[in-house]
């Protein structure tokens, strides 16, 4: 409970801000006019005071970081947010604000205004669902989902609105000023399941994907349903009852159609558009992020100008662009694409709910009929049960897999009212609908009713019944290939056996999608690697590599790799008698695709212990030596157009990893023992032959330091590394190595001893300052860098003379074996002039 | 065999078998003919003609499943030149649903037949191993649908799952020891792994039923040529289904 209490200097803060804000304006109008008064009689001000200048856009900064603010204080309890949904908890506060803010100056200046919310805040969140939906999942369910969003809305609405026209007759409401098509308007705006608030509750709650699939899809597609059904009854409202015709039904249906085709089909064009723009982006990177939400924009903005509905030509931009675009666009702006739409999402979410809750804080909207609201929150929630389980008794005829009637009472329960039924309520026109008041107050009501109550209890009532809740797992190599070989498999008993199912479409659009749309609408280089399975083995090499550095961090040093039999150990014999396997070793050092992010360290090692050929080896060093171009400065200036040299960060991140896996391999060799030292000292001697020959001109440059300030261990003392101190320190100086990478960059400034003791704990650690610095390179088996790398990085034994002595553990037998390294080696020595 | 055909003895006999009912028994003899020509038997070349089967990567490794005796429980290895219409049922059936009123041991053994058809498709030597260079052919023949990626990743790929398949089957192994490759046992556990995350493919579980199951029970539903479990026999009139009902 002492918790509970965390939030509270967040709101007494936030309720500050606002009385200050409610007040702002007042206190600045009275003073305006004297004070310009004044101004015009003192001639030039130093300091002027402009708040009407500024109010509006400041004003909603205002209300963003109120928003923002509120979310973080909720988040410090997670007692609270486990329970309540974040949604029911930003409603309350927006009523608790707008009652501070009516209080304090009794004007209700702040409602959800349904331009905003169709133009600004729906969009974000719309883009959202559609970009990161899982495609397979949707279009599986397709037929499901449609059946819902299009039978259902209206059956919701017919009956909500015919229902509540039946009560009315019958005088239990007393007496409106309502009529058959005034209800049924209200009942086609109340019916449809709100996607901004289903979103809210079920990723809370998270219950498996199929459900939350359907319910949200649901959600998504009804609102073409909504659009055409609200637009076709508030223009038989302005008619007037009497004189609508058969005629007007008719096109009334049909405009469903061409509403929501042409929405779709307004969003597929500009999902093609953007995927072709992405396409050719290739020199202006910083802006690629931005294409995505404008054109996505576009698309919701054009069909919205063609009455067309904007909502579906939103999702199906996202959802038809999402492969291409991300195949296309930099790692870094996929990133950056997912972090804002994300950021946007979420954002506009926040203030939706929070404005929500403060548009019901006017006493102007609100005009109650007890049992007009009552009904309707009992015939919205019986309506939408009796429709599931109709729909679903249907559809289970035809359904492989059946909706239990767990998953019906799940999908009942989860039917959401939210801001979209608000903003179409407000829109609609006092003069024409003269109970607007009450179908707004009823609107909100239920609104809150379903995301406040149904949304606090459909977590108890999930986990009530058992409701197959949604799982993690990690992503498996195999899984994947089965997979594959699954779909396949099937579409080719399917091609036999002469039948057309649902593998067959599959397998046609994704042949379709081959040979033509992926030809027109990928980078070449992106067709290469957009195959899922190579998605898979390079995320998992990722994760490999990320877990490898994180495990270091763990230990303190990334010495662990030295007893690789800690691990899971799997020997696999990659030593096939392939005749061809020399030249694909080469071909696969040559490639830069997805096996030269390849960090698995076991099969690597594998790999390598496996090829016999010594001479084979020395290929590979050759190779890598000369792999990477001589190495310039990086820039430091301040550039608008570039955010990081990505080469050079790629290149770092591969010597990075090459030298890890020599020292691996070193490592390995020593627990091998003899015949591999053999072969070891063999490529040894070649290596450094090689490296002799590289190292010979940043000799020659080499400022001669004096060796005065030895211990005091510095950035400056890093750098400037002195070949003369090396014969100094003993044996084990070279198994130093791994353990002080971390010091070695010079963007740090830890100097205290302590730090060198365990530098891997240092505090502004992170794996791009492991990936940055090519980092330990043993003696014996040295890659020698790219002249940039040698810039960079003082990596010469001089340097690790140094330190030394400070380093304790490792004094294992490889270090020893290593420990020769030392006396032969020529002291390679950056030339560190160069840039610092 | 037209002629059998209408004599019900021999479909009656067929159905004991397969467990296909006689309306598919029908339908799979018109396909059958159609396919062989109306010749009694079915060789490789036939497949040829069936114009979608073209663009499947893996073509070659399903059309010899079918003709692999094996899978034809004709013998231990080897291939058949022709099948006849018994083999094509027999081959067909193994793609049959799961029986939702079967017990759990006939599960069990229909499961692991099931999975044993694609193990036979993996291991072309039929040595009762996939060995890494069947499993690089298979991964091959997989990515081969996209011609940007070279065999090089192919077999790069082929090799990270075999390591994964070796420390999920084995766990611990000493340095020397050497995974020689996946042995139908190291299938079945490494399938126990994975169902889950099949489930997840095939995008919907059926609540309530147990782990595999329902996933080889939808991924082979998918595929059979008519309705033919009983309980879905009245629910599925026709043929085609609605192809985005799932």
């Amino acid at each position: 409970m002492s918790r509970r209490g965390a939030p509270g200097p967040y709101l007494g803060l936030l309720l500050a801000l606002l009385v200050a804000l409610g007040e702002l304006p007042q206190v600045r109008c009275s003073e305006q006019e004297p004070g310009g008064a004044h101004g015009s009689n003192q001639g030039f001000q130093v300091v002027t005071f402009k708040w009407d200048h500024v109010q509006d856009p400041f004003i909603i900064a205002l209300w963003i970081l109120v928003a923002s603010l509120a979310k973080i204080g909720f988040h410090l309890s997670h007692k609270v947010t486990n329970v309540v949904p974040e949604s029911a908890l930003l409603i309350v506060l927006g009523l608790v604000l707008g009652g501070i803010v009516w209080a304090a100056n009794h004007t209700a200046s702040f409602t959800l205004t349904p331009t905003v919310f169709f133009f600004y805040l729906l969009p974000p969140i719309v883009l959202d669902a559609g970009y990161f939906m899982p495609n397979r999942l949707f279009f599986g369910n397709l037929g499901t989902i449609l059946l819902y969003a299009v039978i259902g809305t209206v059956w919701n609405a017919a009956t909500t609105g015919l229902s509540l026209y039946g009560v009315f007759l019958s005088g239990l409401m007393g007496d409106l000023d309502i009529g058959l098509l005034d209800f049924l308007l209200f009942g086609s705006l109340i019916a449809a399941v709100d996607p901004v608030a289903v979103l809210a509750v079920f990723e809370e709650v998270h219950v498996n994907e199929v459900l939350f699939i359907i319910v949200f899809g649901e959600s998504l597609l009804n609102d073409a349903v909504t659009v055409v059904l609200y637009n076709v009854f508030e223009s038989f409202v302005t008619l007037g009852g009497d004189k609508v015709t058969g005629v007007d039904c008719v096109k009334g249906i049909v405009s469903f159609f061409v509403v929501s085709l042409g929405g779709t089909l307004v969003g597929v064009m500009f999902a093609f558009l953007l995927s072709l723009v992405t396409r050719f982006t290739k020199h202006v990177r910083i802006i690629e992020p931005g294409f995505v939400f404008v054109i996505s924009y576009l698309s919701y903005l054009t069909s919205e100008m063609l009455s067309l509905s904007a909502i579906l030509a939103i999702t199906f931009c996202g959802i038809c662009c999402q492969k291409y675009v991300k195949a296309n666009i930099s790692e870094q702006s996929s990133t950056t694409v997912r972090y804002t739409m994300k950021m946007l999402a979420s954002g506009a979410e926040t203030i939706i709910f929070m404005f929500l809750g403060i548009s019901a804080v006017n006493p102007c909207i609100w005009r109650w009929n007890t049992a007009f609201v009552l009904l309707t929150l009992v015939f919205i929630s019986v309506y939408r049960a009796i429709g599931v389980v109709l729909q679903t008794w249907v559809l289970n005829r035809y359904r492989m897999v059946q909706l239990e009637a767990i998953d019906q009472v799940v999908m009942s329960y989860g039917g959401l009212r939210g801001a979209v039924a608000f903003a179409l309520v407000v829109l609609l026109d006092e003069k024409k609908v003269k109970e607007k008041n009450l179908f707004v107050s009823t609107t909100i009501i239920v609104i809150y009713f379903t995301v406040i109550f149904q949304g606090l209890t459909i977590k108890p009532l999930v986990q009530w019944l058992k409701v197959k809740r949604s799982e993690h797992r990690d992503p498996k190599l195999n899984e994947k290939l089965h997979g594959r070989a699954f779909d396949h498999i099937l579409s080719a008993i399917e091609d036999i056996s002469g039948q057309i199912g649902h593998n067959y479409l599959r397998d046609k659009w994704s042949n379709f999608d081959r040979k033509f749309l992926s030809k027109i609408l990928m980078r070449r280089s992106a067709q290469k690697s957009r195959d899922r399975i190579l998605n898979v083995f390079h995320e998992l090499n990722l994760k490999d590599a990320i877990s490898y550095v994180a495990e270091g961090e763990r230990r303190g040093s990334l010495a662990f790799i030295r007893s690789p039999s800690t691990d899971n150990v799997v020997n696999v014999d990659f030593n096939t008698p392939r005749p061809s396997t020399v030249e694909a070793s080469v071909s696969y050092l040559l490639r830069e695709s997805a096996s030269a992010v390849c960090l698995d360290m076991q099969s690597l090692e594998q790999r390598r212990r496996s090829i016999r050929d010594s001479e084979d080896m020395v290929t590979h060093h050759t190779l890598q030596q000369y792999l990477y171009k001589p190495r310039q400065e990086y820039k430091h200036l301040y550039s608008r157009h570039e955010l990081t040299p990505e080469d050079d960060e790629k290149q770092d991140k591969e010597i990075f990893h090459r030298t890890m896996r020599k020292r691996l391999e070193s490592f390995k060799s020593a627990k091998l023992g003899f015949n591999q030292n053999k072969k070891a000292a063999k490529l040894y001697k070649r290596e450094r032959a090689q490296k002799r020959r590289n190292s010979s001109i940043p000799n020659g440059k080499l400022p001669m330091d004096s060796p005065s300030h030895n211990f005091t261990i510095q950035e400056k003392d890093l750098e400037l590394s002195d070949p003369e101190e090396a014969p100094d320190y003993g044996a084990e100086e070279m198994s130093g190595g791994i353990e002080f990478l971390a010091n070695v960059t010079r963007n740090e400034t830890t100097d205290s001893p302590s730090g060198i003791d365990n530098p891997v704990f240092s505090p502004d650690e992170d794996p791009s300052i492991l990936s940055r610095v090519p980092p330990w390179l043993s003696p014996g088996e040295t890659v020698v860098p790219s002249q940039r790398a040698r810039v960079q990085i003082p990596h010469s034994p001089g340097n690790f003379h140094r330190l030394a002595p400070f380093r304790l553990s490792s004094k294992s037998v490889d270090s020893l074996q290593l420990a020769e390294g030392p006396k032969e080696q020529p002291h390679s020595s950056p030339p560190e002039s160069t840039h610092m | 065999m037209g002629a059998a055909h209408s004599a019900s003895e021999e479909v009656r006999e067929l159905m004991g078998k397969t467990g296909f009912s006689s309306d598919q028994i029908e339908q799979l003899h018109r396909r059958f003919k159609q396919l062989s020509g109306d010749q009694p038997t079915i060789r490789k070349e036939n497949f040829n003609n069936v114009p979608d089967l073209e663009l499947n990567p893996i073509r070659s490794k399903i059309i010899r499943a079918f003709f692999d005796n094996r899978n034809l429980r004709k013998g231990p290895s080897g291939l058949a030149d022709e099948i006849n219409f018994e083999d094509f049922l027999t081959i067909m059936a193994y793609f049959q649903p799961i029986d939702t009123t079967m017990d759990e041991d006939q599960v069990q053994l229909c499961r692991r037949e099931k999975l044993r058809f694609l193990f036979h498709m993996y291991d072309s030597d039929s040595d009762g191993r996939i060995t890494l260079e069947e499993y690089r052919n298979v991964v091959e023949e997989l990515l081969s649908g996209n011609p940007h990626i070279e065999k090089e990743s192919a077999r790069t790929i082929a090799d990270g799952a075999m390591m994964e398949a070796a420390s999920v089957c084995v766990g611990q192994m000493e340095p020397d020891q050497v995974y020689e490759g996946i042995t139908f046992d190291d299938f079945l556990k490494e399938f126990a792994g994975i169902s889950q995350s099949l489930k997840r493919w095939v995008g919907f579980r059926r609540p309530g039923a147990q782990s595999l199951d329902s996933v080889l029970n939808t991924l082979w539903r998918r595929s059979q040529t008519g309705p033919n479990c009983p309980s879905q026999r009245n629910q599925c009139k026709g043929k085609w289904r609605f192809p985005f009902l799932a």
